[in-house]
């Protein structure tokens, strides 16, 4: 056949077997369609991303200050509340992106448009095709994650003191943070139904937002030590924490040994659930 | 028909073999819920996934739940030549769609082995994607990309280099005439373009076998024909193609082979034309009463020359009959002496349609 000679990286097989070359190309071209995707309508993606943290930090960290609102408690200026809103906003930045980048658009690619069919009939195994939605899930995030600075910074009034003492950190979570929210994505996108998608924002973003360390550091809610402990199981503490230890150190933070091995943890549980759903959804 | 799989492995580097599909023994028993629609989704878990309980394919369900399962593919043996156009006729719930989906790595198989082009489907599904396949009715063409976009991801997906899938993805949009669509993203396109697109993008990594559920579904006559000439001309060019479709017309202009499908089995396979003379008939003979008949006009159609068979059906009488001389008179004759009033006359050269009704029955599938 004419193809064995076009296409001899991957049909020079010796055994009745891919090689792992071959399936990482087309796991590469699983992620650039996304990522050419994401290029395509990068406008709408950066709006989309930059409206919640920037309104936000505007109002809470510029506005409230200004108009004797009394936020961030203990007398705590603008410039220190929005220090410890920014890593907090970066945090649901990438949890939200889970959804919007990887969750929504399975619901939709699974369901009513099934553009998902070519994806699913690439050659490498099925997991390696959930596995590339969760990789340009996370890069989406990652960039979305890195837009929230400047963004808060400029929304605040430039009244946010960053510290970017600790590179390792903040790239290591800027990175983490996005594959979990990916994960998550992943996760979600293959256990809810179309119908149901309403609900995620109800009874998954908002308690996963608000109750995930984002508008105030974790070691605050010693005062309601029920409400400390059950915000542990929550991933998103773990982002903002995490962050927190990277941009605003100086507020205290959980140990990172916590945030990075529950993290992973998390990573690995919602991936295994994800990939399981994945297959189940495409597979019978 | 049945092929030792042992044979088969022996040969399995799929470039000397001249089979290009081999089932044996396939079965597929669906425990739990059983998947919702199968029609468009290669058998494989419904639009809204495995888990919700649906209802059972009609057919399916009728074949085996007693068993403790679905038994919606039972024991298939099936080998289809290459460069041969196939058809795979049946009812819905014959246990088309799942057949197809077990040969195109989307639904793993109880029982059984499936070779296509040289391959175990199920032992290697994804070196198997290489080698084949699938367009189905509905279009699964990916909405945030361009239909050249579409085409040349495809070639990326499936290891070609840049310019070589740009370069196959520009030869394919001029040999299906889309050029001036080149650009537009897929979802203005209209159902019988998008089927074209479709079947374009499934060309693009060049498969040895193409699998085609209901291509033509929904589609308008025109739209049709023109599909049929492509498909056609695919096949000339010795591609392998297995389609399904409910259309007896479509698979007696395409097909050179048919496999007639109920209940999870296979019930005929032939050339539509030994097919056609299985019905035991040139043509068939529709004869009105204007009352319901006793049995008397039966017996006495039944005793002419040249008559194999007599259908009754209160006022209607189907008579399969051969070349006759005089047939009709003689028929007419049969009836006015056995005393009963002939309303209506009308003669079938025999249809594929034929064929499927009497092998399949005529109660209603959902």
């Amino acid at each position: 056949m004419m193809i064995l000679e076009q296409a001899p990286l991957l049909f020079h097989q010796s055994t009745q077997r891919l090689s792992v070359r071959a399936q990482i190309q087309t796991a590469s071209a699983l992620v650039q369609r996304d990522l050419a995707v994401l290029f395509q309508g990068f406008f709408g993606f950066a709006l989309r991303t930059a409206m919640q943290p920037a309104l936000f930090a505007f109002v809470f960290a510029y506005v409230f200050p200004r108009i004797g609102q009394g936020i961030g408690g203990n007398g705590r200026g603008g410039g220190q509340f929005a220090s410890v809103l920014m890593p907090g906003l970066m945090a649901s930045t990438l949890m939200f992106q889970g959804i919007t980048g990887v969750a929504l658009p399975l619901v939709q690619e699974f369901s009513f448009s099934r553009e998902i069919e070519d994806r699913v009939m690439a050659p490498v195994p099925v997991a390696v095709v959930a596995l590339c939605k969760v990789i340009s899930g996370a890069i989406q995030g990652v960039f979305a994650g890195l837009l929230v600075i400047p963004i808060v910074w400029i929304a605040t009034g430039r009244a946010v003191q960053i510290d970017f003492g600790h590179p390792f950190i903040l790239v290591s979570m800027v990175v983490l943070g996005a594959l979990v929210g990916a994960a998550l994505g992943l996760l979600v996108g293959t256990a809810v139904e179309p119908r149901q998608i309403n609900l995620i924002f109800a009874i998954l973003v908002l308690p996963l937002t608000l109750l995930g360390c984002v508008y105030y550091p974790w070691s605050t809610l010693h005062a309601l030590r029920w409400l400390q402990i059950a915000v542990l199981f929550n991933p998103v503490v773990y982002m903002s924490e995490g962050l927190r230890a990277a941009l605003a150190p100086q507020g205290g933070y959980l140990s990172l040994w916590a945030v990075y091995g529950l993290l992973l943890g998390a990573l690995t549980l919602m991936l295994t659930l994800g990939i399981r759903g994945f297959r189940k959804r495409v597979i019978s | 028909m049945t092929t030792n799989a042992i044979e088969v492995q022996s040969n399995a580097d799929g470039e000397t073999g001249t089979a290009g599909i081999i089932c044996s023994n396939l079965t597929k028993v669906y425990t739990g819920a059983p998947p919702m629609s199968v029609g468009s989704r290669w058998g494989g878990a419904g639009a809204g996934g495995g888990g919700r309980p649906g209802a059972p394919l009609a057919g399916a369900a009728q074949a085996g739940n007693a068993a403790g399962g679905v038994r919606a593919v039972d024991a298939l043996n099936l080998t289809v030549q290459r460069g041969e156009f196939f058809g795979l006729l049946g009812p819905n719930g014959a246990g088309k769609s799942t057949t197809i989906g077990m040969l195109t790595t989307r639904v793993i198989p109880t029982d059984g082995s499936a070779i296509v082009a040289g391959i175990d489907v199920v032992a290697h599904p994804a070196l198997a994607r290489t080698r084949l396949a699938a367009v189905t009715q509905t279009n699964t063409l990916d909405r945030s990309l361009s239909v050249f976009d579409n085409l040349y991801y495809h070639g990326r997906y499936f290891g070609l280099g840049r310019s070589e899938s740009r370069r196959r993805a520009r030869s394919l949009i001029e040999r299906f005439r889309l050029e001036d669509k080149a650009g537009v993203l897929v979802d203005t396109l209209s159902g019988g373009l998008a089927q074209r697109v479709q079947i374009a993008r499934a060309l693009l990594h060049e498969p040895a076998v193409l699998f085609l559920d209901e291509p033509t579904a929904g589609l308008d006559p025109q739209t049709r024909l023109q599909l049929w000439g492509t498909l056609r001309e695919l096949n000339r060019s010795g591609q392998t193609v297995l389609l399904t479709t409910h259309y007896m017309e479509e698979a007696d202009q395409l097909c050179e082979r048919i496999a007639i499908m109920d209940h999870g089995h296979l019930l005929a396979l032939d050339t539509p034309e030994a097919l056609k003379g299985r019905v035991g008939a040139e043509r068939i003979v529709t004869v009105t009463l204007a009352r319901p008949d006793d049995g008397t006009v039966e017996r006495a159609v039944s005793a002419l020359d040249g008559v194999n068979d007599v259908q009754r059906e209160d006022r209607h009488l189907r008579v399969f009959a051969g070349v006759a001389a005089g047939l009709l008179p003689r028929v007419v004759q049969a009836v006015t002496g056995a005393g009963a009033e002939l309303k209506d006359l009308s003669v079938m050269e025999p249809t594929l349609e034929a064929v499927y009704l009497k092998l399949t029955g005529k109660e209603y599938r959902e």
